[in-house]
């Protein structure tokens, strides 16, 4: 092998990227297609669905959800809910992990699909329950197979309505379902 | 008739270009030549340890992605497979062969980045970097499309992994299969044999067999100085006992071998990932595992080959519903006991050479 | 000076217009007048052509690894220089406690000016140039010697010890690569017979690329060490010693360093097209081919070429270890520099006036002196060499059958 070789082969590799497409992306302008799966900052609640349990709270791994509960007096299919007086979720601390979403036995909380929150200050980086009630349902199909099965795309910016997003099937739950869901797999 | 010198005392780091995080080594010059080195651990130390004794069994994986920051999903499954021996829970087969392709795809990875920037260290100004990174950049693209995030990326589970991967995801890891093999050649052509490269890596930092050995050196690293040592073959874990793959073994356990055993094993492991999809089966991807789950008490460890060595995760548990202690054996870290042999008496232009063909995480070694 | 004076038009122009401009009584002053006029000119060209050459090198650089590189400010990002000298400017001007005032304020001034200094004698055209010095190639080496002074005052003054190593490493090597640098061009001078740059240029009836394969080698490799680029950009090693001998220099001063830094590029490859490419002139063979360019727009040009090969081979290499780099200097340069030397001596004294054949064959000789260079370095180094890649194998352990 001559000399010189090696370098002159690297050379014609580096040559032939010149003419190649740059992979990058300018961002503002264009981004990049994102996965329906992708675990955004902005979640998704649906008051409808929520019961006030408390389990994401209980299954966040930093404790950054912060849940005031009353008794409404409303009764559900399963059982009386509470009304959510608070609801914060600090996601300066969040590491988007999913736990919560993956824990929400009714499918209330999901993953959002933003990523843009920068704040200049960290008490600013609270989503509160009123925010959680006035944002867009565009919720991530991160363990959500309900979602994902009718193919849906959070970045087709249609929104999902509460009855929807559920994994249950549109008739109510028997009470053996129930026993089966809530009981017998836990 | 010698003139009178001294040596200088310069600071590596924490801030310096290519420490690969925050790692700090004082060294003791004469010239150019090193003659002592004391290296300074501890700036990205987070208390993984400790703040595991705080989480459940399952919100651990979350602080697990975070060790080797460029290996998560390795560093998962050596955590659940500690988990899982130590609560003696069962794993579906669909899930250990998902788990064996996302670790060698990670691998892929994480190997790209230990090239890239190891060349990046030898003064490339970017470009083999950029090379590498654009193509790390589709496999964490598949990883998006796993389990939608591309570094911290939390799939396993005790007991199995979170989710199924999308339809689109068995297409998408085809593509990416043909298509790798070209962009790996394509490096090797730029780096391989490219006469600076060699003049600069071959023979520089030795790291003899003994000495490998006796500092209990694993990985490529351990492989590079002669020793056909890699847990996928000497105690398979998953369904690695099944696959078909070879182990590249260096003879003179020099930066030039470090860094070839690495291009090589990526090789291997899209060849894993190849028989991964060849095989694996129908069925379920995780097996009943209540989220609050209290082992028996009693310890297990479990280890794995991670993309930097043997890693491993010795758990304690006193009954409850976290560990009682939980114990990292991160492959960077004593990776690096034997730096300073290994550094003595070579240049300083060579000493960033030597460390980064060590290829650590300070995620790692710091904890 | 009365020589060059004479021969250029340019110059004479001038002089004769700032003459009609003047009273009688001043006429002293034309000749002043003229020569700042064209320094002025020369001076801004240089430096646009600089600020044109830090964009385009860092979008070629961008391709080269499949970005896009700076496209952001103005069209394509072309005022992207401007927008880096207004960020330079504003930034605060630091100068560390333990720095020595003189030298360290000296450091970038004189950096620049030995930069800005060699511009002169390069010919932008047969009449349009500052000076024609008779020993402009000689003026060509020397001068930017002070670029080494510059960097070790730089270094040495700034207090700090990573400074400190970039500037001996500057010394060291830069010094070292003067002399093939020299020597190479010996070949040149053999062949032209004259040190005037703008008789280099009109005795190429080939270009001397083809005619001094080996002198165009060395002078590139020599000239990319003097400019400390990739891969001899180690006395500013940024993964060794953070930046060498400008880590404490801040704001404009850094500027002007960065500045100095790329003016040699373009004055480097001024320089290279001129000595070896026919320099104002065509570059094609058949030397009497309809001229199609102005004169100048051709230098530049050639010299837009040569920074792109610059970029090239720093998108590429690797850089080389202190020691490695003087072993290249002195064992590989400079005795192929040598050897070109004679060989180019051997040819003239056998054709003293060559014929436009005889200049061919003298292509011929030293095309294969090159290969022959080539192939025997290969030998000797090769002879015990495997190829690289051959330390490492693969260990086949079967799959369990389970």
């Amino acid at each position: 092998m001559p000399f010189g070789l090696g370098i002159a082969k690297g050379m014609m590799v580096t040559l032939r990227n010149l003419a190649r497409k740059p992979v990058t992306v300018q961002y503002p302008e264009q981004r990049v297609t994102q996965n329906p799966r992708f675990r955004g900052e902005d979640f998704v609640w649906y008051e409808e669905r929520c019961t006030g349990c408390a389990s994401c709270a209980k299954y966040c791994p930093q404790g950054i959800i912060k849940i005031v509960t009353s008794p409404s007096g409303e009764q559900t299919q399963e059982g009386e809910k509470y009304k959510l007086e608070t609801f914060d979720i600090e996601i300066a601390r969040c590491m988007f992990c999913g736990l919560c979403v993956e824990a929400c036995p009714y499918d209330a909380l999901h993953m959002g699909t933003g990523f843009e929150r920068a704040m200049p200050r960290k008490s600013d980086l609270v989503i509160t329950v009123d925010e959680l009630r006035a944002s867009a349902k565009r919720p991530s199909t991160w363990f959500r197979p309900q979602l994902q099965d009718r193919g849906y795309d959070p970045a087709s910016g249609e929104e999902v309505s509460w009855q929807d997003a559920g994994r249950e099937a549109t008739v109510a739950p028997t009470y053996d379902d129930m026993l089966k869901r809530w009981v017998e797999k836990r | 008739m010698a003139l009178p010198s001294e040596s200088i005392t310069i600071n590596l780091g924490p801030q310096h270009p290519s420490t690969h995080g925050v790692f700090r080594i004082r060294v003791t010059l004469d010239g150019e030549v090193i003659q002592d080195i004391e290296p300074i651990f501890g700036y990205l130390h987070r208390g993984t340890e400790k703040l595991a004794e705080e989480r459940t069994y399952t919100q651990i994986v979350t602080l697990t992605d975070r060790l080797d920051y460029t290996s998560s999903m390795i560093n998962n499954q050596a955590y659940v497979m500690a988990t899982e021996k130590l609560a003696g829970l069962e794993v579906p087969e669909r899930a250990q062969y998902l788990r064996v392709l996302t670790a060698e795809l990670q691998r892929v990875a994480s190997h790209l980045m230990g090239i890239g920037f190891f060349l990046q260290d030898l003064g490339a100004m970017g470009t083999p970097l950029m090379y590498c990174f654009r193509e790390r950049e589709r496999i964490l693209d598949l990883f998006e499309m796993i389990c939608g995030a591309r570094v911290t990326v939390s799939y396993m589970r005790p007991g199995g992994v979170t989710q199924e991967p999308p339809p689109e995801f068995w297409p998408a890891l085809k593509e990416l299969l043909s298509e790798f093999p070209h962009y790996i050649d394509e490096l090797e052509r730029l780096i391989l044999e490219n006469e600076i490269v060699v003049a600069r890596t071959k023979g520089v930092g030795l790291l003899p067999r003994e000495l490998a050995i006796d500092s209990s050196i694993s990985g490529p690293n351990l492989r590079a100085s002669g020793v056909a040592w890699d847990l996928r073959k000497a105690d398979p874990y998953d369904v690695y006992g099944r696959m078909d793959f070879d182990i590249p073994v260096g003879s003179n356990g020099d930066s030039y071998d470090r860094f070839l055993v690495r291009v090589m094993e990526i090789h291997q492991s899209l060849r894993i990932v190849e028989q991964c999809v060849q095989q694996i089966p129908d069925g379920p991807i995780r097996s009943e595992v209540p989220y609050f789950f209290r082992p028996p008490p009693g310890d297990a460890y479990a280890h794995v080959e991670a993309s930097k060595g043997e890693l491993g995760f010795y758990l304690v548990s006193d009954g409850g519903i976290a560990p009682y202690r939980c114990k990292i054996r991160a492959p960077s870290f004593i990776n690096l006991t034997a730096l300073t042999e290994m550094l003595l008496g070579w240049k300083v232009a060579d000493l960033m050479v030597i460390f980064g063909s060590l290829d650590v995480n300070m995620g790692e070694v710091d904890r | 000076m009365e020589s060059s004076f004479d021969k250029n038009a340019l110059f004479a122009n001038l002089n004769d217009i700032f003459l009609d401009l003047l009273p009688e009584s001043l006429s002293w002053m034309a000749y002043l007048g003229t020569g700042l006029t064209i320094i002025l000119i020369m001076v801004n060209a240089v430096l646009m052509l600089t600020a044109f050459g830090t964009y385009m090198e860092r979008r070629v650089l961008g391709r080269f690894q499949t970005r896009l590189g700076p496209n952001r400010v103005g069209p394509f990002g072309l005022l992207q220089p401007l927008a880096d000298l207004l960020k330079l400017i504003t930034k605060e001007d630091l100068r560390p406690e333990s720095a020595d005032k003189i030298t360290f304020f000296l450091a970038p001034v004189l950096m620049v000016t030995s930069m800005l200094v060699v511009v002169a004698v390069v010919p932008f055209g047969k009449d349009s140039f500052l000076a024609d010095l008779n020993i402009g190639v000689l003026y060509l080496v020397g001068i930017p010697t002070i670029a080494t002074v510059s960097m070790f005052l730089g270094g040495w003054g700034s207090g700090n010890r990573f400074a400190l190593l970039g500037a001996a490493r500057a010394v060291a090597m830069l010094i070292s690569y003067e002399v093939p640098m020299i020597v190479s061009l010996a070949g040149i001078l053999i062949l032209a017979g004259s040190m005037s740059l703008v008789d280099v240029v009109q005795a190429q009836q080939i270009p001397f690329i083809l005619l001094q394969p080996i002198a165009f080698f060395v002078f590139l490799v020599s000239a990319s060490a003097e400019m400390n680029r990739s891969p001899f950009d180690l006395m500013e090693a940024e993964s060794e010693l953070t930046a060498g001998f400008h880590t404490e220099f801040s704001g404009m001063r850094f500027g002007l360093l960065q500045l100095a830094e790329f003016g040699e590029v373009v004055v480097t490859s001024a320089i290279l097209a001129t000595l070896f490419l026919r320099g104002w002139e065509n570059p094609f063979i058949p030397a009497d081919w309809q001229q199609v360019l102005p004169p100048q727009l051709w230098l530049i040009g050639k010299m837009l070429f040569f920074m792109l090969i610059f970029t090239w081979i720093r998108a590429t290499l690797p850089r080389m270890r202190i020691d490695q780099v003087m072993a290249f200097a002195w064992k590989v340069l400079f005795p192929l520099a040598l050897i070109n030397m004679f060989v180019t001596a051997a040819l003239v004294v056998a054709w003293p006036d060559p014929t436009y054949t005889q200049l061919w064959i003298m292509v011929g000789v030293n095309w294969a002196v090159a290969i022959g260079c080539l192939t025997g370095y290969t030998l000797s180094r090769g002879r015990h060499r495997q190829k690289p890649t051959e330390s490492v194998r693969l260990v086949q352990i079967p799959a369990e059958v389970n």
